[in-house]
């Protein structure tokens, strides 16, 4: 990236200044550590006031065994400038305790998070409070596991199975 | 069967044969594939239907989207327990008789997809005929199975309706 981030980050820390928890730069990529409970208001400060228009990916990590708290999800935030020199993206990512993993929807903000906050619910569980329509994505709805969580066994197929015989049984729907 | 060109019996010649054995003739050359394809080996069956391999050679060229009109489903591709129920179900659509050909190492037996979401080969759920390995496997390795086919039909037939 040639185009400074400094700006953003300082008008970042002036808005949110107990809200932004550490700032990671690795390889130009710069990682903000936010709290969860400002998630979408950080997020729609950026849309709105830094023109960070295009939300690149969504998505979680769950860190079982590694750290705490488990879960992170974790947002790529794109800002297209007048050339495409001057495009910026940095990372946000929020953490989340096992016992209470719920965070608020940013699909308000980003409509085009609508699918990608269902499938990270689809596989980690994560509860996106606010969200329109949060309902899985990928699996069958009356899979009960949450298959890329670390502790699921990833050959486990008999929450599969009994889908798929629920399915035939039902027939035509 | 057997041919008789006697000129008694006017010189043009005729056949003799059973019910059976001309039905049987008949859909063997005549095979109505399904092709349910749902990932990369389906490249590969439409490279067999197209000129170059040119599955028309054997009869079987005439690729139908509707089970009903079809008698030979080639499912080619990996097969999700999601998408199996509906691969069930195009095949309990299909008219009898019918046959299945398991194209890949993913109809095959999961092929590398050992994991939560994949059928671990299509026979848990479907009576196949002939299995196709590769990944994926080559045109010719899709002729040959249909060849197979034919054979089995021609030996085996099938139950007169």
């Amino acid at each position: 990236m040639s185009v400074d981030l400094e700006p953003v980050i300082d008008s970042l820390k002036n808005e949110f200044p107990q809200d932004i928890l550490n700032i990671k730069e690795y390889r130009g990529e710069t990682t903000l550590l936010v709290s969860k409970e400002q998630i979408s208001k950080i997020c729609a400060y950026l849309k709105d006031e830094l023109n960070f228009t295009f939300l690149a990916d969504l998505t979680a990590v769950d860190y079982l065994e590694v750290k705490s708290p488990r879960y992170e999800v974790v947002y790529h935030i794109h800002r297209f400038g007048p050339e495409c020199e001057e495009n910026i993206r940095i990372r946000l990512k929020a953490e989340l305790s096992e016992d209470d993993i719920k965070i608020d929807s940013v699909t308000p903000v980003w409509s085009g998070a609508d699918w990608l906050e269902r499938e990270v619910y689809d596989m980690f569980g994560i509860e996106f409070t606010g969200h329109p329509d949060l309902r899985r994505i990928l699996m069958p709805e009356d899979y009960g596991p949450f298959p890329l969580r670390k502790d699921f066994d990833v050959r486990n197929r008999e929450a599969s199975k009994r889908s798929f015989e629920k399915a035939l049984e039902e027939g035509a729907d | 069967m057997g041919v008789n060109s006697d000129p008694l019996l006017g010189g043009e010649g005729f056949l003799t044969t059973t019910i059976k054995t001309l039905a049987n003739w008949g859909r063997k050359n005549s095979l109505w594939p399904m092709p349910f394809g749902t990932a990369c080996c389906a490249i590969e069956m439409m490279g067999a239907f197209a000129s170059r391999f040119d599955l028309s050679r054997f009869g079987a060229e005439v690729a139908r989207f509707s089970p009903r009109q079809a008698d030979l489903m080639i499912v080619s591709g990996t097969i999700t327990y999601k998408m199996a129920s509906v691969c069930r179900r195009i095949y309990d659509q299909m008219p009898e008789p019918k046959w299945v050909i398991a194209m890949g190492s993913c109809t095959c037996g999961g092929g590398p997809f050992d994991s939560y979401a994949v059928v671990q080969g299509i026979d848990e759920f479907l009576p196949v005929d002939v299995y196709v390995g590769g990944c994926p496997p080559r045109p010719e390795a899709l002729i040959d199975a249909v060849i197979k086919i034919q054979k089995k039909i021609e030996m085996q037939g099938a139950p007169l309706v």
